[in-house]
């Protein structure tokens, strides 16, 4: 469903991907790790669009991403995006969060996308803060409106990029919840984490990254049973001892 | 020193049937329609440029700048001469405008220089985070600024706008160089008739200072209105 082939990106002469490839069948997960900088926002940022890439190529459902011509607010609007710092839309109601984009992208009617809307909130255990706004709600229920304003466009995949990592820990698991029943339920998701045991539940494949590489791209229990790549092993070590 | 007061030169006769008082409020009527009108033209024009300055097609974003320099470098009343002598030689159908149109055009695009640069200001205090937000969810970029970037910028910026809305009421005062019958106009006129400089100045001063607190009066309204709860806003 989407295919990753040979992408580099330059920014001026920084080369921060290098020749990446990889690809998420249907009701795949990917979970993608790596240290810090190692460009893993980057590359899931390329998938749809949000940062352009100057070789290789990116196909979603047949679309090519990077091709002129491509309708990417269309495009994105089938993928659903979740950012580390939720970015939820400061100055709307939770609920206005998740009906805007149905209805002006979408063109659904406001009511149809509000009991979307309300369907989704209790999905991830929110029907009640639907009056609130964003800042009134805590770092966790935050980051599950957001994926609850993805869904709301009924996307065929789902981005992550590092969606627990700016959480208290004790809200890391409320979002890794609603995260693992999303796979189980057969949603096409592609991961940036850490976190390590949410990806030996539900990843099918784990990438790994340093240095703008996929260094490793093996099957979970491969990669966590016998890591190929010296970087790979260090930096597991250094993540799981944690 | 004898000195009196005479605030009855208020209700003396001008001379064409209508007492000070009466010149006093029409005089005021020019300045909140000159300050008014310039507003207007400031906030539709600097909402445009300050928002093109941000986009990342270069052409537009150069054509903005270009603009805050022009309008933000050369003295208003310079500009407002420009507008008055040079500009409808220029282009002779203007010619056929009144100052008062002319004044509220020279007020309003000084005004749009400075109220670009707030808004520009405010779009990038909040970062690449929102914009990719908004395209992530499908909006294309002009839907991005219309219903996200912009109405966060505006709240963020309320007090810097609140400030330059109250200097347009105090520019406003250039008009009397084209002979707009505004209340320096005023003020200049009917000291020199009445010889009660104090009075008038003193008249004219209260209604500058009631036009500002009205003015500061009504940002803050606005500002309360559009509050988020639990939201501090990007640069607050
Ligand atoms: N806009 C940018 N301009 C220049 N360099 C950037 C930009 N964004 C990211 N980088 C650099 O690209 C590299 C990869 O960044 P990123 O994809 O955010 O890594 P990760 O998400 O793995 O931490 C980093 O070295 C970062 O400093
Ligand atoms: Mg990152």
């Amino acid at each position: 469903m989407i295919e990753i082939s040979n992408v580099s990106k330059w920014y001026g002469s920084f080369r921060v991907l290098h020749d990446c490839t990889t690809r998420i069948e249907k009701g795949e997960v990917l979970v993608v790790c790596g240290p810090s900088g190692s460009g893993k926002s980057t590359l899931i940022k390329c998938v749809n669009g949000l940062e352009p890439y100057q070789q290789g190529g990116i196909v979603v459902e047949g679309i090519s991403v990077g091709a002129i011509g491509t309708d990417l607010p269309k495009l994105r609007s089938r993928l659903g995006m979740v950012f580390q710092n939720f970015e939820l839309f400061p100055h709307l109601s939770v609920m206005e969060n998740l009906t805007l984009a149905q209805v002006k992208v979408l063109g659904r009617a406001p009511a149809e996308a509000r009991d979307k809307g309300l369907k989704l909130l209790e999905r991830v255990g929110l029907k009640e803060q639907a009056a609130k706004y964003p800042a009134q709600l805590s770092g966790g229920q935050q980051q599950r409106v957001a994926i609850a304003r993805a869904l709301a466009m009924d996307p065929i995949a789902m981005l992550f990029d590092e969606p627990t990592s700016a959480l208290d820990p004790e809200m890391i698991n409320e979002v890794l919840d609603v995260m693992v029943r999303l796979a189980k339920e057969g949603m096409t998701m592609m991961v940036v984490t850490h976190e390590m045991g949410f990806a030996r539940k539900v990843a099918n494949r784990v990438i790994f990254m340093d240095g703008g590489e996929i260094i490793e791209d093996a099957p979970t229990e491969d990669f966590f049973g016998k890591p190929r790549s010296e970087r790979a092993v260090q930096f597991l070590s250094k993540i799981l001892r944690h | 020193m004898n000195f009196r007061w005479e605030w009855d030169v208020f209700l003396r006769d001008t001379g064409g049937g209508q007492t000070y008082l009466d010149w006093l409020f029409s005089a005021w009527g020019w300045t909140l329609t000159v300050a008014g009108g310039g507003w207007l033209v400031a906030i539709v024009f600097g909402s445009v440029i300050g928002t093109l300055r941000t986009v990342p097609q270069r052409g537009l974003a150069r054509v903005a700048a270009g603009w805050v320099e022009l309008f933000r470098n050369i003295p208003l009343l310079v500009q407002l001469f420009l507008w008055y002598h040079v500009v409808p030689a220029l282009i002779p159908p203007l010619k056929s405008l009144p100052s008062i149109v002319l004044v509220i055009f020279a007020l309003g695009f000084f005004t749009s220089a400075r109220v670009a640069e707030q808004v520009r200001a405010g779009i990038q205090s909040l970062g690449r985070g929102q914009t990719q937000a908004g395209l992530a969810v499908g909006f294309t970029l002009p839907q991005t600024y219309r219903y996200i970037l912009l109405p966060l910028a505006f709240r963020i910026i309320i007090p810097p706008l609140t400030s330059e809305a109250m200097n347009v009421v105090k520019n406003s005062a250039v008009a009397f160089a084209v002979s707009v019958a505004e209340l320096t106009m005023f003020a200049l006129l009917a000291q020199e008739e009445t010889s009660r400089g104090i009075e008038i100045y003193l008249a004219v001063t209260g209604l500058y200072v009631i036009t500002a607190l009205a003015v500061n009066r009504a940002m803050a309204l606005i500002d309360r209105r559009l509050r988020v709860p639990g939201y501090a806003g990007g640069a607050r």
